[in-house]
C-alpha cells in the first residue's frame, strides 16, 4: 500500500507523559489562591492591586526583555505570573504601586531573563527583587497595615508583625519567653494560625499556604523534602534555642515568611538542587540561616536572605552531591571523589 | 487489578529506583499468532546483530531453500543470516536500514513454496562446544531487541561462575506481547529450551520472570515449570511489578536477584545469564529440528493498523508487506516504529525489511501521541527522578551541549541504555535520550583524537 504522506522520524521515546511545563505553573498558580485571597480578606482590595500590577508588570517586562533579545516569547509557559504573584506575596499592602513595578522589573529582567530566562536564574527572582525592594525602600517595605483596617477608611491603621514585637520586646531571650501571649499586639496563637496579623500579603495565613503546598504535593509538583526540611530544622533549632517553649517555637514557624518561603519559594526548581541528598542540605542550610538571623541578626527577618544565599550554594551543592551511577562499586565511589572533576 | 498472588510464584527480592509507568496498550494478547504466508521477496540484511557484519555466500541467480545459509562471518562476535524463503537470489547490493546505516543485502524472490533446504539435520549438541557451535550455527541473536548474538553471550569464560540463568518475560514495552503469546503458546518449547542452557551451562539456579500485569503467562510458565521438578534444582517463575523498564537487563537482574550490575559490566559479574523466553523458546525448536532462525513473531498494531495481530513472519520480509497482511491502513500513518514506542526506532518508509530483533511494527496515525515542543529546562528533575540508573540526564544534556567531556565522564553517561524513561516524563519536551546519545557520540569523538 503506498503512503499518502512523508512519515514523521525522531528520536525515541515515541510516547510522551502528559506533563507541561504550562501545566505545572498553573498548578503553582492554582496553590497560591487561596493564599492570596486570604490576603484580599485581611487587607482588602489593595492587595488585589498590587498583586495585578505586580503579575502584569512581570509578564509585560517577560514580553518586552525577550523581544528586545530577539527570543521566542514564553508568557505562554505561565511563569510570569507565578514570580508575580510570589513578588507581591513578599510586599506589605500599603506599598506604592509604581515601586512594585520596578521589583517585577528586576525580577524579571536582572535576575530572570538577563541570565537565560526560565530555569537559567541563579536565585530566586521574586526573592531578589523583594531584598532589592527592601534595601531600596526600606520604610515602605516595613510599613504593615493592620488587618481589616481596609473596612475603615483609607487612612490605614499600621502595626508591628509579629517578628518585630520579638526583637523590640526581647522575646527571643529565654526569660522573657514567658510574656509572649500577654505582649501587646501580638496575636494569639490561632490568629497566627489564620492569618490575623500584621504582615506581607501572602505570608500572613499559615492555613492557606499549607493548603497550597498540599495541593502541589498531591499533584506531584513539589516533593516534601524540601519543604519539611527547612521547616524541621528551623524548629529545632528555636526549640533548642527556647530550652523547649513549644510557644515560641510556634509563634517563630508561623510568624514572618518562613511557610511561604518553605513551601514556595525553597522549592523553585531551578534554585535548588535537584537531588534528593542536596535538597536536604540545601533545606537545612536554609533552615539554620533563617533561624541564625532571626535569633543573632539585626533585621527581625530571614528567610529570603537565607533562601538567597542558598540558592547561591547550590551549583557547588550539587558537585558535591552528584549521585554515583547505578551498581558503581563503593571503591569506585571514593576514587571519583578524590579526583574530583572540576565542573 | 491483575494483581493476584499466586501460589509457588516467587516476588521481586528488591525494588528498582525509577522508572515511569507507562500504559500498557498490550491490544493484540488476545491476539494468537498468524503465521504469514511466503511474501512476494524478502530483503536479508548482512548486519542484523551487534558485531561484525556477515559476507554474502551465495550469488545473484543462485536457488535457495528455506534455511540454507546465505551468508556468514569469519569473525568470532557474528551470527550467520539463513534463507527465510525458497527461491532464487535476484539482487545483492548496499541497502539502507531503519537505522540509516547501510548494509550489505541479498534479496530472495520467493517461489511460494517456502521449500525447506535440504541440508537441514537436527544439529549435535552433546558438549557444550558442540553445543555453542550449533548455537552460532542457528543464527539466534537475542530476541528481545538488542540483537546480541546468542552464541557469544552463551559462552561464559573459564573462571566466571553463573548461579542464575533468567528467563526475561517481562515485556515491559507498551504494545508488543509476543513474548507473551511465546509464554501461552510455545511454554514446553521455553521449558525444554530453558532445561538444555541449564544443563549445558551447569546452571543451578532458573527463574523466569514476568512482568504481573500477564497472570495468564505467569499461570502457564508455573504450570509447565512444576513438570520440570524432576531434579533438585527448581525452575522457579517470579512475578514483577510492571513498571517501564522492568525488562532491561540490569533491572531485571536486580529485581531477581537485588544484584547490582556495575556500569561497564556485564551480567556474568554478578553470576547472572539473562536470555529472553522467544530466544529459549527457539533453541529448543532448533535442537529439535535442525531449523535455523528464518522467522520469528512480531505484533503489528497501533492507531493505523486495521488489523492489530501477532505475525509470524519470515525475516526480511518488507514491512509494506507486513503490514497488508494486518489488512493494510486504516488511518494514513503518521509514524512508523520498529520496535515499541519506547526505545523503538521510526522509520522513513515501509520499504525496508524485517530485521531479526525486531519485535514489533508499530504504526501510528497523527495525533495518537502528544507530542511536546522542545522549551528550556526548568529543572524539575523528574528526568533524575525516573532514572533506573541513577544518572542525571538534564546535567548530562548541559554537559554535550558545552562539549565538556570530564564532566561527561564523571556523570557516567555511557551508562545510559536509552531507555527513554528521562524525556518520556520531561515537562518541557526535552529530547533527552537524543542529547544523551550526543554525550557519548562527543566523548567517544574525544577519545579516539587521543588515541591518534
Amino acid at each position: 500500500m503506498p503512503l499518502n504522506k512523508k512519515l514523521t522520524v525522531g528520536p525515541s521515546p515515541h510516547v510522551r507523559s502528559g506533563a507541561t511545563t504550562t501545566g505545572i505553573m498553573l498548578d503553582v498558580i492554582i496553590a497560591l489562591v487561596p493564599a492570596l485571597i486570604a490576603s484580599v480578606y485581611y487587607f482588602g482590595p489593595g492587595a488585589l492591586a498590587l498583586a495585578g500590577v505586580c503579575v502584569g508588570t512581570c509578564m509585560a517586562a517577560e514580553y518586552l526583555s525577550r523581544k528586545a533579545m530577539k527570543r521566542p516569547n514564553t508568557l505562554g509557559d505561565l511563569s510570569a505570573i507565578v514570580t508575580g504573584l510570589l513578588l507581591a506575596f513578599n510586599l506589605p499592602v500599603s506599598f506604592p504601586l509604581w515601586m512594585a513595578a520596578i521589583g517585577a522589573v528586576v525580577a524579571i529582567v536582572v535576575v530572570k531573563q538577563f541570565f537565560g530566562g526560565l530555569g537559567k536564574n541563579f536565585v530566586n527572582p521574586a526573592l531578589l527583587a523583594r531584598i532589592v525592594l527592601f534595601l531600596s525602600f526600606g520604610k515602605q517595605m516595613t510599613s504593615w497595615t493592620a488587618p481589616f483596617a481596609w473596612k475603615n477608611g483609607p487612612d490605614a491603621v499600621t502595626t508591628a508583625t509579629p517578628l518585630n514585637l520579638f526583637k523590640l520586646n526581647g522575646l527571643y531571650l529565654v526569660d522573657n519567653m514567658k510574656n509572649i501571649e500577654s505582649t501587646p499586639g501580638m496575636p494569639s496563637m490561632l490568629k497566627m494560625f489564620f492569618g490575623e496579623r500584621g504582615g506581607s500579603l501572602g505570608e500572613v495565613c499559615a492555613v492557606a499556604l499549607i493548603l497550597g503546598g498540599a495541593y502541589l504535593l498531591f499533584r506531584r509538583v513539589i516533593t516534601p523534602v524540601i519543604p519539611l526540611t527547612y521547616v524541621g530544622t528551623f524548629a529545632a533549632v528555636m526549640l533548642l534555642a527556647g530550652k523547649g517553649d513549644l510557644a515560641f517555637v510556634g509563634y517563630q514557624v508561623l510568624g514572618g515568611g518562613l511557610l511561604l518561603g518553605a513551601i514556595f519559594m525553597a522549592t523553585d526548581y531551578a534554585t535548588s538542587p535537584i537531588n534528593i541528598k542536596g535538597q536536604l542540605i540545601f533545606a537545612a542550610g536554609c533552615g539554620l540561616l533563617t533561624a541564625a538571623i532571626r535569633l543573632f541578626g539585626s533585621m527581625p527577618e530571614g528567610v529570603s536572605f537565607s533562601i538567597i544565599l542558598m540558592n547561591l550554594l547550590v551549583p557547588h551543592i550539587e558537585r558535591w552531591t552528584l549521585p554515583k551511577a547505578f551498581g558503581t562499586p563503593k571503591e569506585k565511589r571514593k576514587e571519583n571523589e578524590k579526583s574530583g572533576v572540576k565542573t | 487489578m491483575n494483581h493476584i498472588r499466586q501460589k509457588g510464584v516467587l516476588k521481586a527480592s528488591a525494588r528498582n529506583r525509577g522508572g515511569v509507568g507507562v500504559s500498557h496498550n498490550k491490544n493484540t494478547a488476545g491476539c494468537e499468532t498468524v503465521r504469514m504466508p511466503a511474501p512476494s521477496k524478502v530483503t536479508l540484511a548482512m548486519r542484523q546483530h551487534i558485531g561484525a557484519p556477515c559476507r554474502p555466500t551465495v550469488s545473484v541467480g543462485d536457488t535457495v531453500g528455506v534455511g540454507q545459509k546465505i551468508g556468514d562471518s569469519d569473525k568470532y562476535c557474528s551470527a550467520p543470516i539463513h534463507a527465510s524463503v525458497s527461491g532464487v537470489v535476484t539482487a545483492i547490493g548496499p541497502l539502507p536500514l531503519a537505522s540509516g546505516e547501510i548494509a550489505e543485502a541479498v534479496t530472495i524472490e520467493s517461489d511460494g513454496e517456502m521449500r525447506l533446504f535440504e541440508g537441514i539435520a537436527p544439529p549435535k549438541a552433546d558438549t557444550k562446544e558442540e553445543f555453542l557451535a550449533a548455537v552460532r550455527e542457528s543464527g539466534l541473536v537475542g530476541l528481545g531487541g538488542a540483537g546480541f548474538p546468542a552464541h557469544v553471550k552463551l559462552n561464559i569464560p573459564q573462571g566466571v561462575e553463573i548461579d542464575t540463568l533468567i528467563i526475561n518475560a517481562a515485556e515491559c514495552e507498551p504494545y508488543i506481547t509476543v513474548d507473551y503469546r511465546e509464554c501461552i503458546e510455545n511454554s514446553w518449547d521455553i521449558l525444554s529450551g530453558v532445561r538444555v542452557v541449564k544443563d549445558m551451562l551447569a546452571i543451578k539456579n532458573v527463574v523466569i520472570a514476568v512482568e504481573d500485569n500477564k497472570p495468564e503467562a505467569i499461570a502457564e510458565m508455573k504450570k509447565v515449570a512444576d513438570n520440570f521438578q524432576d531434579t533438585g534444582d527448581e525452575i522457579k517463575v517470579m512475578s514483577l511489578r510492571s513498571r517501564y523498564p522492568q525488562g532491561a537487563e540490569k533491572m531485571m537482574i536486580r529485581s531477581v536477584t537485588g544484584r547490582k550490575v556495575p556500569p561497564g559490566k556485564l551480567p556474568s559479574a554478578v553470576g547472572c545469564l539473562v536470555m529472553n523466553v522467544a530466544s529459549v523458546s527457539f533453541l529448543a525448536r532448533y535442537l529439535k529440528t535442525g531449523k535455523p532462525l528464518v522467522s520469528r513473531s512480531l505484533t503489528v498494531d497501533g492507531s493505523a493498523i486495521a488489523k492489530p495481530g501477532n505475525v509470524r513472519a519470515p525475516i526480511g520480509t518488507l514491512i509494506s508487506e507486513l503490514i497488508d497482511f494486518c489488512g493494510g491502513f486504516k488511518a494514513d500513518p503518521y509514524k512508523i516504529i520498529a520496535g515499541g514506542p519506547m526505545m523503538g526506532s521510526a522509520v522513513i518508509g515501509t520499504d525496508f525489511p524485517t530485521l531479526k530483533q525486531y519485535n514489533a511494527i508499530l504504526a501510528f496515525a497523527e495525533n495518537t501521541f502528544r507530542l511536546k515542543k522542545e522549551r528550556d529546562c526548568i529543572r524539575c528533575g523528574r528526568c533524575a527522578f525516573v532514572c533506573p540508573l541513577n544518572l542525571v540526564p538534564t546535567a548530562i544534556m548541559d554537559a554535550a551541549k558545552a562539549g565538556n567531556v570530564p564532566m561527561i565522564e564523571r556523570l557516567s553517561a555511557d551508562t545510559c541504555m536509552e531507555c527513554g524513561s528521562c524525556a518520556y516524563v520531561c515537562p518541557s519536551g526535552i529530547p533527552l535520550v537524543q542529547y544523551l546519545r550526543l554525550a557519548k557520540a562527543i566523548k567517544n569523538k574525544a577519545g579516539e583524537e587521543q588515541c591518534r
